[in-house]
C-alpha cells in the first residue's frame, strides 16, 4: 500500500516538474537566453536528481561526470555538501548561499554568478543520503585525479584503496601518463594493477598485472589476490563442464571424511538424512512396550548393538522409518564426486594468482621472521634491563635478592608519580630515571645496611629476609597506590612504529628500550673496567679479606655495589612500564625470568647475562610462534628447556674459570 | 642393642601425645561428633592445618636435615591435590550423569554416560573430550596410586637432572621454583586437560556418601591427624639411622661425605622424593576440605611460604616445622579473615587485611636476623634453664 503510494507521489512530481519546465520553456525570453549547459545536462535528469535513490541515480551521475563541462566537478562536490537548492518555481538548480535569515543567494552553476535571490520557502535543498554521496565521491574521484593539486591527487588515491570498484578503472589508466609526481605516478600504477586483478575485463591484462605483484608485500595485494583462489566446495552428480576446477576430493581422505562427504549429500537434498544416536534413543524410547523396545529386554538397550537390533525390529514392523546403513553412505558416495571449484572462471588468471601468491607468501614469511627476531630482540634486552642490576648484586656479590623485581616496580611507580606532578611527558620521564635511580639507590643501600650484611655467610637465609622484604614491600605498594594498573605513559615521540612494510613493524618504545639496554651495557663495562670502584668491587668479590688488607673497605664497596644494582633496577622499572602497565605486582612477574638470565648466562659476568637474555627472549618468541595462541604453554616449555640446558652447562653460557668461580 | 629410635628420641613421644590430646579434645567439642562447640567450618580449618604441618615436616626434612632449600615441594602438594580432585570430580559427575540419564526410559550406552562426564567436566573449558591424563579418573585405587606416584616421578626425574650435574644451594632453590612456576603456567592453560584456571571444584562431596558435611569433615580430620602422626613417625625414623646420620652430613659438608665414598647424589634423591611423596599424601588430604584446587594455589610464592613456616617455627626439628605451620595458618585465617580488630591511628586506621602481609613479610627479616632457630629455639632455651 504505502509503495503504491510513494509510486504515485513520485509520478505526480515528475508530472509536475515537466509543467514546470514547459512553463519555464514559455517564460523564457529571447535576451535572457545564455549558454547553460550544465543545467541542460542537469534539467534531463531533473526528477532523478531531485529524488536521488541510490538505485537510480548511478547513470545519472555518469552523464554528468561524462559530460566534459568544466563545471561538473564543482557541481558534484556541491551537491555532495549539500549546497544545491532547486527553485520550486521553474525546478533549476542552483548553488545556494545564506545571506539573511530563512534568504538565499542563487548562483548560477555555469557561470558561477549570482543570478538572483530567493526565500527559503521556494527552494527545496538536495539532500543526497550516504548511498548517493558515495557514488558522488567515486565520481568525483576521476577528477581529482588529475586535480593540479598533487595532495588533492594524494587522496583521491587513498579514496580509491578504501573503496575499490570497476567504474575507477579506467579514469585512474588515463590520469597515469600526465601524472607529473614520480612517486605518485608508482602508486598510481600500483592501484591500476590492483583494480586490473580484480575487475580487469581482459585476462591478459590481468595476468601481466598479477605477474607484476609478486614482490609487493602489501595487506591489499594478497586481499586483491585471494579472492581470484578463493574455492568452494560442491557436489554434484559428475563433473560440470568448463568450471574452473581447483582439485576432486575423494571422501574418506584427510580433507574430507566420509561422514562430512555425507553431511554434504544431505545438505544439498542428494541422500536421505543420518539419524543421530540421541534421535535414534527417542525413537526407540516411543516404543517402549511392557519392558521391551522390538522384542529386545529394556535393560539390555544399554548395549549399541542391542540398540541397533531393536530398530531394526521395529523398522521391519515398519513402525521407524530405515536406518541409513554403511553400505548406504558408500553407495551414495560412489554415485557422486566432489570437487573444489574457483570463483574465477578463468584458469590461467588462477593459475598466474596461486604463483603470485606463493612468491608473496614465502617474502611474508622472511619478513615474519625478521620481525619475529625483531620481537625477540626487544623482549631480550627487557630481560637484559630486568636482569642488569641483578647481576651486580646476584651476579658479582652473590646476594639472592628476592625484593629486585620490587625495585622494578618501585622505578615504575616513581616515574607514575613524578607524572602526576609534571604533566609534560617528555620532562617527567626525563627526570624520572634519575628519580627512580635515586629511590631505589636509596632503598638498596638501606636495605644492604640493615639485613644483607648480617646475613653474606648464610644465602639460604638471605633469600628468605628479602623475599619477606618483597612481600612487604610490594603490600605496601598495593595499599598506597590500589590495585588497579596505573599508566605510564611515553612522550609523543615515542608513540607509533618504525614500519618498513606491512608485515615487519616495530614500535619506538622498543628501540628505545633496545637502546637503553645497550647504553647500560656500556655503561656497565665502563664501571667495572675503568673505574675505582669497579676495581675495588672486582677485589672485594674475588677476596674480601685481600681486599681489606690493601686498604679497602669492604662493607663500604658492598653497600655501594648494593645500590648500584638496586638502582639500575629502578631504572628499569621506568622503561618496562611505559612498556607494561604499572601493578604491585610489576616485579613478581619479572623475578624468575631474571634469575633465570643470569644463571643460563653464566654468574658473574655480564656478557654471560647479555647471551642469557637473548636466549630466553629468543627461545620465548620462537615457541610462542610455533604455538602462537599460547604464550602461557611459551613460558612453561622454555622454564624445562633451561632446566635441561642446565644440565650441559650447569655454570651457564659463560663459565668463569680457575678461582673467581669460587665454590 | 641399639636403642629404638623413640627411645632416644623423646620428643616424638611428647609431639604424638599432644596431636592425639588436641585431636580427642576437637573431636569431643565438635559439631559432627561431639558438644558442638566448634563450628564445621573451624574443623575444615583445622583439618588443613594438620596437612600443613605434614607438608612442612617433609620441608623440614630435605631442607632443615639436608640442606636443600627446595622451592617446589608446595608444587608437589597441590599435584596430589589434583590427583585426588580427578577422581572426586570424576566419580561424582558419574552419579549425576548416570541419574539424569536414567529418566529417559531406554538405559544409557557407556559412550553416552563418558560423553555426559566429558561435557559436564570440561565444558568450562570449551572442550567434551576427556584427555589423556583422565585415563584413570574412574578408579579410586589407581588415582590414589596417582596421587604418590606423580610426584614421585616428577621428583625422581626433576631431582636426577638437577643432583647429578651438581647444582646445588641457591642455584637450585631458583631452579626449583623455576619448576614450581613451570607447572603452574603449563596448569593455567585451558588445555592442559585440568580446566585452566577454574581447577576442579566441588571437592569437598565424595560421591556416594550421603554423611552430612559435619561429619564428613570430621572424617577428614582424623584422616589428618592420623597421616600427621604417621608421618611424622617416618621422618623421625628416617633421621635416627645411618641414613640421617649421611643426610645432616650432606648439610654440613658435601664435599667431605663424598670423599668418604657415599653416593651424595643418590642420597639427595631418595629423601627429595620421599619428601615430595608425603607433601603429595598431605595435598591430597587438604584439598578435598579446601572443596576446590586451582593452578593458582601452586604459584612458586606458596612454596616459599612452606619454607618461611619451617625457618619460623624451627628448622633442623620436625616439631618445630609443624609448629611453625600451624602458627602461621592459624594467624593467617585471623587475621586476612577480617576478624582482627582494626587499629584506629585517629589520622589512619591500620586495616589489617591490608597490613597483615607488610607485617609478615617484616616478620620473616626479624626472625631471619635475630632468631635464626624460630619458635623450637624457645624450647631450647626452657631446656638450658631446667639443666642449669
Amino acid at each position: 500500500m504505502t509503495q503504491l503510494l510513494h509510486a504515485c507521489r513520485a509520478l505526480f512530481c515528475v508530472a509536475l516538474l515537466t509543467l514546470a519546465q514547459i512553463c519555464a520553456a514559455q517564460d523564457s525570453t529571447p535576451d535572457t537566453v545564455q549558454v547553460s549547459p550544465l543545467q541542460d545536462v542537469l534539467q534531463a535528469d531533473a526528477a532523478l536528481i531531485a529524488k536521488a535513490s541510490r538505485k537510480t541515480i548511478g547513470p545519472v551521475i555518469d552523464r554528468i561526470a561524462d559530460s566534459g563541462l568544466p563545471a561538473a566537478a564543482g557541481f558534484l562536490s556541491d551537491w555532495q555538501e549539500k549546497n544545491i537548492w532547486q527553485r520550486k518555481a521553474d525546478g533549476l538548480f542552483f548553488r545556494g548561499e545564506e545571506v539573511a535569515d530563512r534568504l538565499y543567494a542563487l548562483r548560477d552553476l555555469d557561470s558561477g554568478l549570482i543570478v538572483g535571490e530567493s526565500p527559503k520557502d521556494d527552494l527545496n535543498q538536495l539532500k543526497p543520503n550516504s548511498g548517493v554521496r558515495g557514488l558522488i565521491a567515486t565520481a568525483l574521484v576521476r577528477f581529482q585525479l588529475s586535480d593540479p593539486d598533487p595532495v588533492t591527487r594524494a587522496e583521491a588515491l587513498l579514496a580509491i584503496e578504501r573503496r575499490p570498484g570497476a567504474e575507477l578503472l579506467a579514469p585512474l589508466r588515463a590520469s597515469i601518463a600526465a601524472e607529473p609526481d614520480a612517486t605518485l605516478k608508482a602508486r598510481k600504477q600500483r592501484i591500476e594493477r590492483l583494480l586490473t586483478i580484480g575487475y580487469g575485463q581482459d585476462p591478459a591484462d590481468r595476468i601481466a598485472a598479477i605477474r607484476a605483484m609478486p614482490t609487493d608485500l602489501g595487506v591489499d595485494v594478497r586481499a586483491a589476490l585471494n579472492p581470484l583462489v578463493a574455492t568452494t566446495l560442491t557436489v554434484a552428480q559428475k563433473l560440470p563442464d568448463g568450471a574452473n576446477l581447483a582439485r576432486i576430493l575423494t571422501p574418506g581422505s584427510a580433507d574430507l571424511t566420509r561422514l562430512q562427504a555425507y553431511d554434504m549429500l544431505v545438505e544439498a537434498n542428494l541422500a536421505p538424512r543420518r539419524a543421530t544416536s540421541a534421535e535414534i534413543k527417542t525413537l526407540l524410547a516411543d516404543h517402549i512396550e511392557g519392558g521391551q523396545v522390538g522384542g529386545v529386554a529394556l535393560i539390555r538397550l544399554s548395549d549399541p548393538q542391542a540398540r541397533a537390533l531393536a530398530y531394526q525390529a521395529l523398522a521391519g514392523q515398519g513402525l521407524l522409518p530405515p536406518l541409513v546403513t554403511d553400505a548406504d553412505i558408500d553407495r551414495a558416495l560412489a554415485a557422486h564426486v566432489f570437487f573444489e571449484t574457483y570463483a574465477e572462471p578463468n584458469a590461467d588468471v588462477t593459475a598466474a594468482a596461486e604463483l603470485a601468491l606463493a612468491s608473496i607468501a614465502t617474502r611474508v614469511g622472511l619478513n615474519q621472521s625478521l620481525d619475529l627476531g625483531l620481537d625477540a630482540i626487544s623482549l631480550a634486552s627487557i630481560y637484559f634491563l630486568a636482569a642488569i642490576g641483578l647481576a651486580i648484586t646476584f651476579g658479582l656479590m652473590g646476594v639472592i635478592n628476592m625484593a629486585h623485581g620490587e625495585f622494578i616496580m618501585m622505578g615504575a611507580y616513581t616515574g607514575y608519580v613524578v607524572q602526576q606532578v609534571i604533566p609534560n611527558h617528555t620532562v617527567s620521564i626525563l627526570l624520572a630515571i634519575p628519580l627512580a635511580f635515586a629511590v631505589t639507590f636509596a632503598a638498596g643501600v638501606a636495605m644492604e645496611r640493615l639485613v644483607i650484611r648480617h646475613l653474606y655467610h648464610r644465602p639460604l637465609e638471605t633469600l628468605l629476609a628479602t623475599f619477606g622484604i618483597s612481600i612487604a614491600l610490594q603490600q605496601l605498594a598495593k595499599n598506597i597506590f590500589g590495585t588497579q594498573a596505573r599508566p605510564l605513559t611515553a612522550p609523543d615521540w615515542l608513540d607509533g612504529a618504525l614500519v618498513m612494510n606491512d608485515v615487519l613493524a616495530i614500535s619506538y618504545i622498543r628501540i628505545a628500550i633496545f637502546v637503553l639496554a645497550l647504553i647500560f651495557l656500556a655503561f656497565f663495562l665502563f664501571l667495572m673496567k675503568r673505574t675505582r670502584l669497579g676495581l675495588e668491587t672486582r677485589a672485594v668479590t674475588q677476596n674480601p679479606r685481600m681486599a681489606a688488607a690493601m686498604g679497602i673497605n669492604p662493607g663500604r664497596v658492598n653497600m655501594l655495589t648494593f645500590g648500584l644494582g638496586s638502582g639500575i633496577a629502578g631504572i628499569a622499572g621506568v622503561a618496562i612500564g611505559l612498556y607494561a602497565k604499572v601493578t604491585s605486582e610489576l616485579g613478581a612477574d619479572y623475578i624468575v625470568q631474571s634469575f633465570m638470565t643470569v644463571v643460563v648466562g653464566g654468574v658473574g659476568n655480564i656478557w654471560g647475562a647479555l647471551l642469557g637474555a637473548t636466549m630466553i627472549g629468543g627461545l620465548q618468541k620462537g615457541i610462542e610462534w610455533l604455538n602462537p595462541s599460547n604464550t602461557l604453554a611459551a613460558q612453561t616449555y622454555m622454564i624445562i628447556f633451561i632446566i635441561i640446558f642446565i644440565q650441559f652447562r650447569p655454570r651457564g653460557i659463560i663459565a668463569l674459570k680457575g678461582r673467581a668461580a669460587g665454590d | 642393642m641399639r636403642k629404638s629410635f623413640i627411645a632416644q628420641n623423646p620428643s616424638i613421644l611428647i609431639f604424638l601425645a599432644c596431636l592425639a590430646l588436641f585431636t580427642l579434645c576437637v573431636t569431643v567439642l565438635s559439631e559432627g561428633a561431639g558438644a558442638g562447640l566448634i563450628s564445621t567450618s573451624f574443623i575444615k580449618t583445622l583439618g588443613k592445618t594438620l596437612c600443613l604441618c605434614l607438608v612442612a615436616i617433609a620441608m623440614d626434612l630435605i631442607w632443615g636435615y639436608c640442606g636443600i632449600l627446595s622451592l617446589g615441594h608446595f608444587a608437589f602438594f597441590g599435584l596430589g591435590g589434583y590427583m585426588i580432585g580427578m577422581w572426586l570430580m570424576y566419580a561424582r559427575t558419574e552419579m549425576i550423569v548416570q541419574n539424569a540419564l536414567a529418566q529417559g526410559g531406554i538405559p544409557p550406552t557407556p559412550q553416552e554416560i563418558t560423553d555426559g562426564i566429558g561435557s559436564q567436566i570440561f565444558g568450562v573449558v570449551g572442550s567434551s573430550d576427556f584427555p589423556l591424563i583422565w585415563a584413570f579418573a574412574d578408579s579410586l585405587t589407581l588415582q590414589l596410586l596417582l596421587v604418590v606416584l606423580v610426584p614421585a616421578v616428577l621428583a625422581l626425574v626433576f631431582g636426577w637432572l638437577a643432583f647429578r650435574s651438581r647444582v646445588a644451594g641457591v642455584y637450585l632453590s631458583i631452579l626449583t621454583q623455576a619448576m614450581t612456576l613451570a607447572l603452574a603456567l603449563y596448569l593455567f592453560q585451558n588445555d592442559s586437560g585440568l580446566r585452566g584456571n577454574n581447577g576442579l571444584s566441588g571437592l569437598q562431596n565424595l560421591p556416594g556418601v550421603t554423611a552430612p558435611q559435619a561429619l564428613v569433615s570430621m572424617w577428614f580430620f582424623w584422616a589428618s591427624a592420623l597421616a600427621l602422626g604417621l608421618g611424622y613417625l617416618l621422618s623421625a625414623w628416617v633421621i635416627s639411622g645411618k641414613f640421617g646420620s649421611v643426610i645432616r652430613g650432606i648439610r654440613d659438608n658435601e664435599a667431605r661425605v663424598r670423599f668418604l665414598g657415599y653416593p651424595v647424589e643418590s642420597f639427595k634423591l631418595m629423601l627429595f622424593t620421599l619428601t615430595a611423596m608425603i607433601a603429595a599424601i598431605a595435598g591430597a588430604l587438604y584439598y578435598p576440605q579446601a572443596g576446590i584446587i586451582n593452578p593458582a594455589e601452586i604459584a612458586p610464592i606458596a612454596s616459599i611460604y612452606l619454607a618461611v613456616w619451617v625457618a619460623i617455627g624451627g628448622r633442623g626439628r620436625l616439631y618445630g616445622a609443624g609448629l611453625g605451620a600451624a602458627f602461621f595458618s592459624l594467624v593467617s585465617t585471623w587475621f586476612t579473615g577480617g576478624q582482627a580488630p582494626d587499629i584506629n591511628l585517629g589520622f589512619y586506621t591500620i586495616q589489617w587485611v591490608d597490613w597483615w602481609q607488610v607485617m609478615l613479610g617484616l616478620s620473616f627479616v626479624l626472625v631471619t636476623l635475630f632468631a635464626p632457630k624460630g619458635i623450637g629455639g624457645l624450647f631450647d632455651l626452657l631446656q638450658r634453664k631446667n639443666d642449669a
